[in-house]
């Protein structure tokens, strides 16, 4: 890890406190210059597009989730070479530190994140508290464009296996846990997208068969912070069931917020086997003959085909 | 499609997006955002007199009024939108109907084609699921100006 990792109380009860920083370690980073050699990258990702450009963190620069970080043509990520383009687009050099924030509790931001550990980047943390945090602290803001060097970045493959599960390693994961962090209206069936939220097209409700709902944003507290340890182990060991040593799948839709649970459930409380399904709802409610549950109850696996 | 169908002021919106490049285009996106106006205290303070159009990622809330015009025979349609400033591409969409749309008459606004939004050539710079929204805001003001009585 080339920058140095922050130390506080909160974040030391976690399994990789490195992955998190708080807004005053970043305030201070910024002050003493440490953005000004490609060293340290921050970036911010939002579910607004414009966001970025009413205001942001001095220095930051924009990475969209979905112009950016989706194929144009096929429903996967960019592949290497369009990711090299774009992180050495925005300064990002193989080992520069990576701070990802954004709005809505860093929902947008875990996931960018999450795309970036495809590509294997090895240090990315998360600004604890996001964009909300940074801006309730009156913290500084400017629309003035950052100047950019631009950075190194090698053709990296991106590597899905250990942190991505299609359709199919779902099918085959009957047996071990599933997170549902949908809303319980989209759990239960009762509707298929997010309360007030667009119509995606998804022709069946519920859930998959044996996922617990923990819906994502109960791993963050008010002011957007990720709860603490003991808080968060009530919620995924205590309500979910998991058990140490658990290898686990976590869906939402199209596995935005799934993203975040998966953050929580790998960083912070250090599950070593933590994928995320970002196939999601939309392919499994419109899939042809899988499994699905309705209801409050998870449901029981189907028997193995 | 062509711009000529359209009223005029919208039609010279779509010019001025048409007439730039795309991150040009979410620039002024940007600037309908910062212009859309509050809706007066009478509804701001009572959101329950405006409806929600759950199509948009985020909050927005809309109405309609009418207003007779001096010795015009059509009365003209005024447009209230509420928006949070956190949700700058929802306040652009309606930013851009509120400057293209806002004092015409209810025929005007109903000849709007319902799918005017994609004139703006943003769809690949923002993605088709975000245009939903705006689709979407068109498509309910004028449901609200097709519902209102018969004018005599």
């Amino acid at each position: 890890m080339p920058y140095p990792v922050e130390q506080n109380e909160k974040f030391a009860a976690y399994a990789h406190p490195e992955r998190l920083v708080s807004t005053e370690w970043l305030a201070a980073a910024i002050e003493s210059g440490a953005l000004q050699d490609g060293k340290l990258v921050v970036v911010e990702s939002d579910e607004d597009v414009l966001l970025y450009e009413t205001g942001h963190i001095p220095g930051a620069v924009k990475i969209d989730w979905h112009t950016d970080l989706n194929d144009e043509v096929t429903r996967d990520y960019v592949d290497g070479a369009a990711f090299a383009t774009l992180a050495a687009a925005k300064g990002i050099s193989r080992d520069s530190t990576v701070v990802i924030y954004g709005d809505k509790s860093n929902w947008w931001a875990a996931y960018a994140l999450w795309v970036f550990t495809l590509f294997g980047h090895e240090d990315v943390r998360l600004l604890d508290g996001g964009r909300d945090k940074w801006i309730a602290e009156g913290r500084a803001l400017t629309t003035d464009k950052p100047a950019i060097t631009p950075g190194e970045y090698p053709v990296v493959e991106r590597n899905d296996a250990p942190i991505r599960a299609f359709k199919e390693d779902v099918l085959a994961h009957f047996g071990k846990p599933l997170i549902d962090v949908r809303s319980t209206e989209e759990y239960t069936g009762q509707r298929t997208h997010m309360p007030a939220y667009p119509e995606e097209g998804a022709l069946r409700g519920g859930h998959i068969p044996t996922a617990a709902s923990i819906p994502w944003a109960r791993a963050a507290a008010e002011d957007g912070t990720y709860r603490s340890r003991a808080e968060l182990e009530a919620l995924y060991l205590g309500e979910a069931g998991l058990t140490e040593g658990d290898d686990v799948v976590a869906y939402c839709r199209i596995g935005e917020r799934s993203s975040h649970t998966w953050f929580a459930l790998k960083y912070l409380l250090g599950f070593d086997s933590v994928r995320n399904y970002d196939g999601s709802w939309t392919e499994w409610g419109n899939a042809v003959r899988v499994p699905i549950a309705k209801g409050t109850e998870r449901g029981t696996a189907p028997a193995h085909r | 499609m062509n711009t000529s169908a359209l009223p005029t002021a919208l039609s010279q919106i779509v010019d001025d997006f048409q007439a730039v490049t795309e991150p040009e285009r979410l620039q002024l996106l940007l600037e309908f955002s910062r212009e859309l106006p509050d809706p007066p205290e009478r509804l701001a303070d009572h959101p329950e007199l405006m409806e929600q159009v759950v199509e948009c990622q985020s909050p927005l809330f809309l109405t309609i009024e009418t207003e007779k015009s001096d010795g015009g025979p059509a009365d003209s349609v005024r447009l209230f939108f509420k928006a949070p400033p956190e949700a700058p591409t929802t306040r652009g969409f309606a930013g851009v109907l509120h400057e293209g749309l806002d004092g015409l008459s209810p025929a005007e606004i109903l000849a709007v084609p319902d799918d005017m939004p994609e004139l703006l050539g943003l769809t690949r710079a923002i993605t088709p699921l975000r245009m939903r929204g705006m689709t979407a805001m068109l498509g309910r003001i004028k449901r609200k100006v097709a519902a209102l009585p018969q004018q005599s």
